[in-house]
Parts: structure tokens; sequence; C-alpha cells
């Protein structure tokens, strides 16, 4: 057992490092497609991990929460957003306003900004996963700022998502997850959000003929 | 006396194995784009058609330019000899450790990025620019991976970080996980693999290796060749080396070599396989937008050893 | 011999001195050309042989002390030799060695009058630069501050007829004299009050950490100003295109290294205490300044221009090793400041070579053709084989490759990133290997301006046919004080571990603990810290790929055979084949203009398709003297128009002047 749990926690290590992985990905894609793609690895991992974490701690709802993940994250929500940019035809690749490298130096900084500040928190978090702090906010910030360095709307909700990936893996591995009733809660939220964005793409899109979010600055009060 | 018999072993078998890896990859190729192939053996033939041609050389080469192609020669065959394959101890190693390894893969591309220049045609030119182009972002990039790993084994000789892998306790590393995505994506881009260079075509939009070395011919362009492959196979070991270290024999043991030899076999057909494949499904990019590529595999690598301070492992 | 046993170092360093000062009175007023080239310069250059030894010789040694009573009645000179004095005057004496012999065949066609006055600022320049290694009062080391300045300005202005020379004359006059009073006011806070400005004074002060900052942020501003450290930097690449070429070898590999000199005299030795945060910005600055020098490096198209940038990269390259020194020391890591120190000194002495061995190289190229446009030479390896070797020697040393010095001193400072372990501060601990993937960056990039810098001049066609047609190659005496340059970089590079051995005695004197290891495998091997953690052995390496070669060589020629026909150049079947298709300068530097695009402030002019005559233009600026000087200039003009109103004219509202500050002083007195 005890070396199982060494095992488990270098795994869990290991899968900590490969969201943040995925996320530097997403920064760096500029097609749709992948970025739903890589989305959806993500949810995987999420999901793994999840299940790792509750057959290493013997937290029995974390396994209904790695299942909630599975069926949510990877099968549903990518099932919808492939969908949605078949239906609204926007699948070709999107510039970005900064250009790649600089995006990616950026993340360099809120990596290393995030990991000093989980730093106190890890040393007071008693789970084995502690470490991982740091990978779940450099997570949630990194795709903050995918969100602010893409001029269309998909990639942002995709963004959007991913952040809550980051959250979701921060509560796993810091606390053994959050109450289920938050999950669920939460679970719901994404899921309403993304359908309620789903419809406003079609407004928008029959609205100003494009997706491109600058058209709605002419929305301001003048 | 063990270790010198076992370096002159290792030098002889990377001279030759290092042509049948390219022939393995071709052959790969070949079978995942529905054609038969030349096989496995076509490198050796090439190389020895070239050797028995007659030398062309532009009225205007220099010295320099006739030397590069042995100094190139020589140079990947140190790189090849010096990855620890299939035993840890030999008598070059120390004396090279991965900086220096990096070193001298710099010091092949600035040879024959200048030879490239020496007859001044327009593509010799443009080859030796684009070149120096994606070294000078792949050579810190292959510097970062390979100190993503020297941070675990607190070295940064080969020898030692291949042992401290290989035979320590098994533990996941998740700072190699970036360190090998890098390191893939500087392969690539090293031996002018298929994203980032083709070295089947002689178009002026896509060169980079065959626009340099366009004006060898014969034994020359026989030594350049094969000094590719060495190169190839070196990145290839080192491939191994940090990533599927298992199986190589430890110091002193003898009797492990013939399992480490079929081990390093089986690893070097995987790895062949692996590459023919990854050049299969993705295309050829845009000159501009390599920088933006070999950036991120210099930005996954330098992430990979922040990593290593932040997960620790 | 026993006369040589019984001087001190110190005495030989003076008496060398003393012979370049009278070398140079006697340049002075024999105006006779022919004289001062055959005889005045070799007799510098053996000088210098004779410091160099001296200096190499007492680097072991106790530190000598003289107090010359010279000066001002109650201010005599002190002087003092010890480990890091004796490093410095090693590295002076052998550069100018090859500088003083390249001098005498280069200066050969100049006119008496004017290379009289020129050698004798020349001999004033070297005589300055040895007594700001060897001053120990803050007075002397003031006034041999200054005659190395002035005496550059004026070796700098040397072709005042040129307005651009002026201009960059002026330019660095300023800039060191900003430089010069931060060093004078850090020299004051240090003295605590005191009143004696002796550096042993000094030492024995007390200054709280406030003061302390103080006196390192003035020192490294001061001197940063002479080494070129980012925002300083300006007069670098103006004044040193201007100089003739044995000037600005001397400028970039001797005098850019008093400033680090001054630096690491200052905080290693006359403070007492380091803080960590000066290391972070050394440390941070070296890195900016080092990829700022070599970025700008790659997109020059003038020669010495280009090698002036390389030298504010390789400045910034040896500031990070103070950096990591100093923050290493202050954490009470003694070994690794011993390393990272180590690699900074090893890479200064190495500078000095190549550097000065590629400015010496592009001065026999302008002499040779008259031109220091890139875009205009080519193909000089045929023209000037002898040239092109050393120069390569060169070339490859800049671009850190193995087995030549500047890799060995990459190497050292790489070894001292990557062994750092876990400093206790969490942001710095990240700046570690953040700071270390910058510096294989720069240093990647060197790679790609030396082969540009190369590749340029001397392979290919020649661009110019007319220009290159007639070159010479170089004579007797360039060719001597090349190849004492180049092997220089050889031999640091093949036998990197007697100068390391003998730098421990610097690093055991200011940091309290050296390498050690270096020799424990016997000469041939360079292990800083354990041989199971790092070793190089440039000898096995240099070994096998020469043995490699020569082995292929054998063997093509015993299985093969040799033949060879020479023909017109293939180029892809292209039959129309002309120089002009060759990259020039900005085309070989453009891909790193575009990347880099924001860091540089690019012009263009492109010709439409319908220019009859097509003119292509782009120009590279530096932002910050966009951002940072003309701001300061236009400031500095508004309040001197200010001032301006204070002058009226008239005498008696000068005399108001002096009345009320009369008043206010005596006001304040009581």
């Amino acid at each position: 057992m005890n070396i199982l749990n060494i095992y488990s926690g270098q795994l869990i290590n290991l899968f900590a490092a490969l969201v943040l992985l995925i996320a530097f990905a997403m920064l760096a894609q500029r097609r749709v497609l992948s970025l739903i793609n890589l989305f959806a690895l993500q949810g995987l991992l999420l999901a793994a991990s999840t299940a790792l974490v509750a057959w290493s701690s013997d937290q029995h709802h974390l396994y209904y929460s790695a299942a909630l993940t599975l069926v949510l994250k990877v099968l549903f929500l990518p099932w919808l957003l492939h969908r949605l940019i078949r239906k609204l035809n926007v699948k070709w690749d999107i510039e970005t306003l900064i250009n790649i490298p600089t995006t990616m130096l950026l993340g360099l900084a809120l990596v290393v900004f995030s990991f000093n500040l989980a730093g106190p928190i890890s040393e007071i978090a008693g789970t084995i996963t502690r470490s991982t702090l740091g990978i779940a906010i450099a997570s949630v910030l990194l795709s903050f700022l995918m969100m602010i360095t893409r001029s269309k709307a998909v990639p942002q909700v995709i963004g959007f998502l991913a952040m809550e990936n980051g959250l979701f893996f921060a509560a796993v591995t810091a606390t053994y997850g959050m109450p289920m009733v938050v999950e669920l809660g939460i679970a719901l939220d994404i899921l309403v959000g993304m359908i309620i964005m789903g419809i406003f793409f079609f407004q928008i899109r029959a609205t100003f003929d494009s997706l491109e979010l600058k058209h709605m600055e002419k929305l301001r009060e003048d | 006396m063990n270790g010198i018999f076992l370096q002159l072993f290792q030098n002889g078998l990377v001279l030759l194995l290092a042509p049948l890896l390219v022939g393995w990859v071709n052959q790969c190729r070949a079978w995942l784009q529905n054609r038969s192939g030349a096989g496995l053996l076509q490198p050796y033939r090439k190389l020895i058609k070239l050797f028995h041609k007659d030398a062309v050389l532009a009225h205007n080469a220099s010295p320099l330019f006739r030397l590069t192609p042995y100094i190139l020669f020589a140079s990947m065959w140190l790189a090849a000899s010096l990855v620890p394959v299939i035993a840890t101890d030999l008598p070059l190693s120390p004396a090279v450790d991965v900086i220096a390894l990096v070193g001298i893969f710099a010091l092949a591309r600035v040879f024959i990025s200048l030879a490239a220049m020496d007859i001044g045609t327009s593509f010799g030119t443009l080859g030796a620019r684009r070149e120096m182009l994606v070294g000078f972002l792949a050579e810190p990039a292959l510097l970062m991976v390979f100190f993503s790993a020297a941070l675990i084994s607190q070295s940064t000789s080969l020898v030692t970080i291949v042992e401290t892998l290989a035979h320590k306790q098994f533990v996941i590393y998740p700072s190699l996980a970036f360190a090998a995505i890098a390191f893939v994506m500087v392969l690539l881009a090293e031996n002018a693999r298929i994203p980032v260079d083709n070295p089947s075509t002689h178009l002026e939009l896509t060169m980079i290796h065959e626009a340099m070395i366009l004006e060898y011919s014969a034994r020359y362009l026989a030594l350049i060749e094969w000094a590719s492959a060495l190169k190839l196979f070196a990145y290839t070991t080192i491939g191994i080396a940090l990533f599927m270290p298992w199986g190589i024999a430890e110091a002193g043991r003898l009797e492990a070599l013939p399992l480490a030899l079929g081990m390093l076999l089986l690893k070097l057909a995987v790895a062949g396989a692996g590459l023919a494949l990854l050049e299969t499904v993705t295309a050829k990019m845009r000159i501009f937008r390599v920088p933006e590529f070999m950036g991120t595999a210099f930005l996954l690598a330098v992430l990979g050893m922040l990593i290593h301070f932040l997960v620790g492992s | 011999m026993t006369l040589a046993s019984a001087l001190l170092p110190l005495d030989i360093a003076l008496g060398v001195i003393v012979y370049w000062l009278l070398l140079g009175l006697a340049g002075l007023f024999s105006r006779n050309s022919h004289f001062i080239t055959r005889y005045i310069f070799p007799a510098a250059a053996l000088g210098s042989l004779v410091l160099a030894a001296a200096a190499l010789f007492s680097l072991g040694g106790p530190a000598n002390i003289a107090v010359l009573p010279l000066g001002l009645p109650d201010l005599p000179f002190h002087l003092r030799l010890d480990a890091l004095s004796a490093f410095f005057l090693l590295l002076l004496g052998a550069a100018s060695t090859g500088i003083s012999i390249y001098a005498a065949g280069y200066f050969r066609h100049m006119s008496g009058a004017t290379l009289g006055l020129l050698c004798f600022e020349y001999h004033l320049f070297l005589l300055g630069m040895a007594l700001v290694f060897i001053a120990d009062d803050a007075y002397l080391f003031m006034v041999a501050w200054e005659t190395m300045a002035l005496s550059s300005y004026f070796l700098v202005t040397t072709d005042h007829a040129v307005p651009e020379i002026r201009r960059a004359g002026f330019l660095y006059l300023l800039i060191a004299h900003v430089g010069a009073i931060a060093i004078l006011m850090s020299f004051g806070v240090m003295q605590g009050g005191h009143g004696d400005y002796t550096f042993a004074t000094m030492r024995g002060a007390q200054l709280d950490t406030f003061w302390a900052s103080i006196t390192f942020l003035l020192a490294l501003f001061g001197f940063g100003a002479k080494a070129g450290i980012l925002p300083l930097h300006v007069w670098l690449p103006e004044a040193h295109p201007a100089a003739p070429s044995p000037i600005s070898a001397m400028m970039s590999g001797i005098m850019l290294k008093t400033a680090i000199y001054g630096i690491l005299r200052v905080s290693f030795d006359l403070l007492d205490m380091q803080l960590w945060w000066w290391g972070a910005i050394a440390l941070t600055l070296g890195l900016v300044t080092a990829l700022f020098g070599v970025l700008f490096a790659a997109v020059q198209s003038d020669m010495k221009r280009l090698l002036a940038y390389s030298s504010i990269e390789n400045i910034g390259i040896i500031l990070v090793g103070i950096g990591l020194a100093i923050i290493f020391h202050s954490f009470g890591k003694e070994a690794l400041a011993a390393l990272a120190l180590t690699a900074a000194l090893y890479h200064s002495l190495n500078h000095s070579f190549m550097k000065s061995l590629l400015f010496l190289g592009t001065g026999s190229v302008l002499h040779a053709t008259g031109e220091r446009n890139l875009g205009k030479l080519g193909g000089l390896i045929r023209r000037m084989p002898k040239l092109a070797l050393l120069v390569l020697v060169g070339t490859l040393a800049l671009a850190g490759l193995p087995p030549l010095n500047g890799f060995v001193s990459e190497w050292l400072l790489l070894q001292a990133f990557l062994l750092s372990p876990g400093l206790p501060n969490s942001y710095l601990n990240m700046l570690v290997p953040i700071a270390a993937a910058a510096l294989a960056l720069a240093a990647a990039l060197a790679a790609y301006v030396m082969v540009k810098f190369y590749g340029i001049i001397f392979l290919g066609q020649p661009r110019e046919a007319n220009l290159v047609e007639k070159a010479q190659d170089i004579g007797t005496h360039e060719w001597l004080g090349l190849a004492w340059l180049a092997l220089g970089c050889i031999v640091l590079g093949i036998f990197p571990v007697y100068i390391i051995t003998q730098i421990d005695h610097i690093t055991q004197m200011l940091v309290g603990q050296h390498l050690g290891g270096a020799m424990q495998n016997g000469w041939m091997w360079l292990t800083p810290i354990q041989a199971d953690r790092a070793s190089y052995n440039p000898l096995i390496l240099i070994g096998t790929i020469v043995l490699g070669v020569l082995f292929t060589l054998y063997m093509v020629k015993k299985f093969y055979h040799r033949r060879l026909r020479r023909s017109a150049a293939w180029d892809c079947g292209y039959p129309e084949q002309t120089a002009r298709m060759q990259d020039t300068a900005e085309g070989f530097g453009q891909p790193i203009r575009q990347i880099f695009d924001l860091f540089f402030g690019v012009t263009r002019e492109v010709p439409s398709p319908f220019d009859k005559k097509p003119h292509y233009r782009g120009e590279t600026r530096d932002l910050l003297w966009e951002w940072c000087y003309l701001p300061i200039a236009a400031l500095t003009e508004k309040i001197s128009a200010l001032v301006g109103r204070l002058q009226h004219g008239r005498i008696h509202i000068y005399l108001l002047y002096s009345f009320v500050t009369l008043l206010a002083l005596l006001a304040f007195v009581r």
C-alpha cells in the first residue's frame, strides 16, 4: 500500500504536469478543432486524476465526481462544441492578438507567479498531492490568458470551460474535492452556461454576421 | 580495458548502424504511405555509389569548403559514440558532458553553414540563414532538455544521467514529460524532418538542409549524408537514453551486452517507426512558422525545468 | 633571474608603466613614422609581455603594497597588487602584446606628426589602464580612470575631420563622465566620513545596509557606463567603430574590463557585505544586456558596429556571472559563488583575446578594401587566406564553440546555474532556470551573429569585385599580432585548467573559497565540483575530432580515390548567378529582425512593383535611444533654458545673486 501510495502521488504529479502542458498547448493552438480536442483531453486527465485521488485516499464521493467529469467534460461538452462549430462553420485558424511565443512567455511568468502564490497554501494542506495546487492555479490563469488573447467567441468559451477545469483540479488535489452538492451545482452551472452561450453565438452571428468580438464594441453607449 | 573495448565497439557500431536507421525510417514511411519502398539497405548503396563517383567542385571553393564534410563527419561520429546506448562505462563520456555535446552539434552546424556560404550561390546563403534560424532556438531548447534531466541526477555527465534514470528505483518525473515533447520537436527540426524541413525536395520555398549541401558531390556528399545519418542516430539514442533507458548494461558487466544490444535494436526500431509515423501525419509548415514551433519547444523545455523545481520529483 | 626574483611584481608593473610613458614621449617627440612603427610599438609589446609574465607569477603570491610620494601634498599615491589586480594586469599585458605588435604594422602608412601624437595617447591609454588596476586609493584611481578616459577619447577622435566621429567621441566623453561622477560618489559614500580615501580605510568602514546598497548601485551605474551595460550602452556602438582598429580592440578587449574590475573591487573587496537583491539586479541587467547586445549585433551591417554590439553581449554575460556570484555569496554558498566568479573572470580574459583578435581582423579588412559595410565585401578568404584563417579562430571562439575558449567560460557559467541547489528565496529559485535559458539563447544567437560576420566578409563571391580584387593579405607584424591572440584563444580553450587554478587565488581572496576540484583529475580535466557531477576535457574532444578527420581522410584515400574536377557552381541549375544574389548583411539578419520585431525600431522603404530603379532600405534603430536618451536631452535643454533666464548680462544683477547667496549661506551657517 505504501509503495502504491508513493506511485499514486507521483502519478498525480504527472497528471498535474500534463494538465499544465495541455493548458500551454491550448495557449499555443490556433485551430478551433484542436482546441476542443485538447479540452476533452484535459477533461479526461482530470477524470483520471480524480479517480486516482479517490482510490488512494478512499474518498468514495470523488468517484462520482470523476464519472461526472467524464460524462460532462469529455463527452458531452466537446460533442456540443463540435456541433456548434459545424453549424456556425468557424473551424478554421484563428489569429491571436499577441503572437504565440510572447503569449507563452507571459504564460511562463504566470506559472512562476502562481507557484509562489500556492507555496504558503500548500504548506498547510495535508493532502498527498499538495504540490499540484500551484499547477491548478497556473492552469486557471493560463486559460484566462487564452481568453484574453483570442479574438473569436468560440475559443473564449473553451477558455472559460478550461478555467473551470483548473478550479476543479485545485479542489480535488488540495482538499479532496468539494462537497457533492457544490460540485453538482457547478456542473449544472457550466452546462446551462454553455447552452446559453451556444444560443448567444447564433444570435451574435445573426446580428453581426460574424463571431469577431470586436464588433461588439459597437454595443457600448456613446 | 573493458571500457576501451566497449568504446571502440560502440564507435564501430554507430558508424554501421546509422544508415540502417535512416533506411528503416524511410521504409516505414513508404509503408505508411502505401509505397513499397527502396529497402532497408538503400542508404548503404547510396553511400557506396557516392564514394565511387568523381568529385566535382566549384571553381571558387575554398579549403574550408573541402574540409567541412570531414569535420562534420568526425564531430557527428564523436557525438553518436558518446551516448551510452548499450553500456554505461564509456571512457570518452566523461570528457564530453551534455553541454559539450550540445557544443559539438553547434560546431557542426556552424561549419556546415559557413561551407554553404562559401561558394556564394543564392541557395547556399539561403540555406545557411535558415539553418542558423532553426539552430539558434533548437540549441538552447536541447540544452534545457538536458538540464531537466541533469537536475534529476545532479550531474551533467550523460553516463551519470543514464545510470540514475535506468538503475535507481523507478520514479515518475513530470518534468521529463515536458522535456520529452520539447526533445521530439528539436529532433524533428535538427534532423531536417518534415514539419520543419523536407529532405526529399529541392524546392526553394522549403529547403533548409538540402539548400546548404547543393554544391557538394561524390565523397563529400557521401560524408555529409553519413554524418546526417549519424546525427539522426545520435539524437534517437539520446532520446532513448533520456526517456527509455531501461535495459542498458551496467558498468563492468559484459555478459549483459547481448541483451542490451537486442534492447537497443528494438528501441531503435520503435523510435524509427514512431518518427516515420510522425512525419506521415504532419504537414510541412511555412518557414516563418518554424521560429514559433522552435520557440514553443524552447519554452516547453524551460517549463520542464521549472516543473522540476515546483513539483519536486 | 636573480634580478627578477629580487624585484616585487609591483615594481615590475611600475617599471613597465614608466617604460610605456617614456616610449610614448619618445614617439611624441620623434615624429618619425618609420621609427615609431618599427621600434616603439614592438618595444611596447615587449613591455606588455613582461607585465603579463610578472602578473601571472604574482597571482599566487602575497599582495604587494607601495606608497609613492607623488601627487598633491599629503595625498600620496597608494598602490597595491593583489590577486585580483594581477589577474587584470595579466589580461591587459597578454592582450596588449598582440595589439601592440599588430599596431606596428597597422599604423605604418600614417604621417609622422599624427602618428607621434597617436603613439603618445596610445601609451598613455595603456598605462592609465594599468594604473587603474593597481591603484589603492580613490584619488589615484580617479586620476588613472580619467587618464584612461581622456586618452581614449582622443584616440577615438583620431579622424576628427569626420563629423560622425566627433559626435561619437562627444557621446563617449559625456557618458564616461556621468559614470565617473557616480564612481566618485560611490567612493565618497564608502569612506564613511573619515576623510581618508585609501581603499584600506574603505575595507575597514562599517556601512549599514542602506549606505552599502547606495554604494553598490552607484558603482554599478558608474562602472556600468564604462562597460556598456544597458541602458548606458549607447556610446559603445558609436565609439568603437569610430576609432582606428587597434584602439577599438584595446577599448573592447581591455578597457571594458576595467569596469568589470571596478565592480568586482567595490562589491567583493571594498564592501564588507552583500545583499541578494544586488545580485538579482546585476543578473537581470546582465541578461537583458546580453540578449539586447546579441540581437542588435545580428541586424548590423557595419562590421565594427556588429562587433561592438557583440561586446555589449559579452559584458552582459560577465555581469550575469558576477550577479550569480553575489547571490550565492549572500546566501553563504561560497563554493558556487567561487564557480560563478571563476566563470566571469575567465570569460573576461577570453573575451579580451577573441574580441581584440576580431577587431584587429576587421582593421586588416578595412585596410585592404577600404570598406566597413558588410554588404560590399565577400570572398576575402581567397584574397587573404592568412587573415581568414586567424579570424576564423576568433569567430569560432566568440560563437562559443568547443574546443575554443569562449565555450569554456560559458560551460563554467552554465554549471554554476545548474548546480545551484534550492536557494532560500522561492522567486529567485525560479529565476535561476529561466536565466539559464536566456543565457543559452544568447549564446546560440552569438553563433548566428558570428556565422553572419564571417560568412559575409570572407566567404561567397565578392559583392563589389573592384574592392576585393585589389585586397592584399596581411603583413608580418599584423600576422604576428593576430596569431598571438588566436593562439591565446586556442590555448585558453584547450588547456583551461592552469589559468583556472590560478583564478582560485582570486576567489579565495574575494569569497573565501576556491574551486579546488579543478585539478583533481589532472591537468587535462576540468572538474569544477566533483568528477561525477561535471567534467570536461577539451583535449580529448578536439583530439577525437582530429583523429576522426584524419582517419576518414585516410580511409577515403585508401579504399576509394581522390579524383577531383573543377566546374562552375551548380546552384540547382540556375544559369544566371551573380554575386548580388547572395544574402546581404540585412538579408542574413532579416529573420531575427522579423522574430524580435518588438525590440527594434524598424523603418523600411520597400519599392513598389512599378519602380524603374527599385530601391530597398531597411534601418534598425535602438528604441532605448528614443525612449530614454532623447527625453533626458529634451529635459536638460528645458532646464538649461530656465537657467538661461538668470543670465541678463547686467553686472549689478550678477552682484545681487552673489549677495543673496552670501546672505543665505550666512543664515545657514549660523
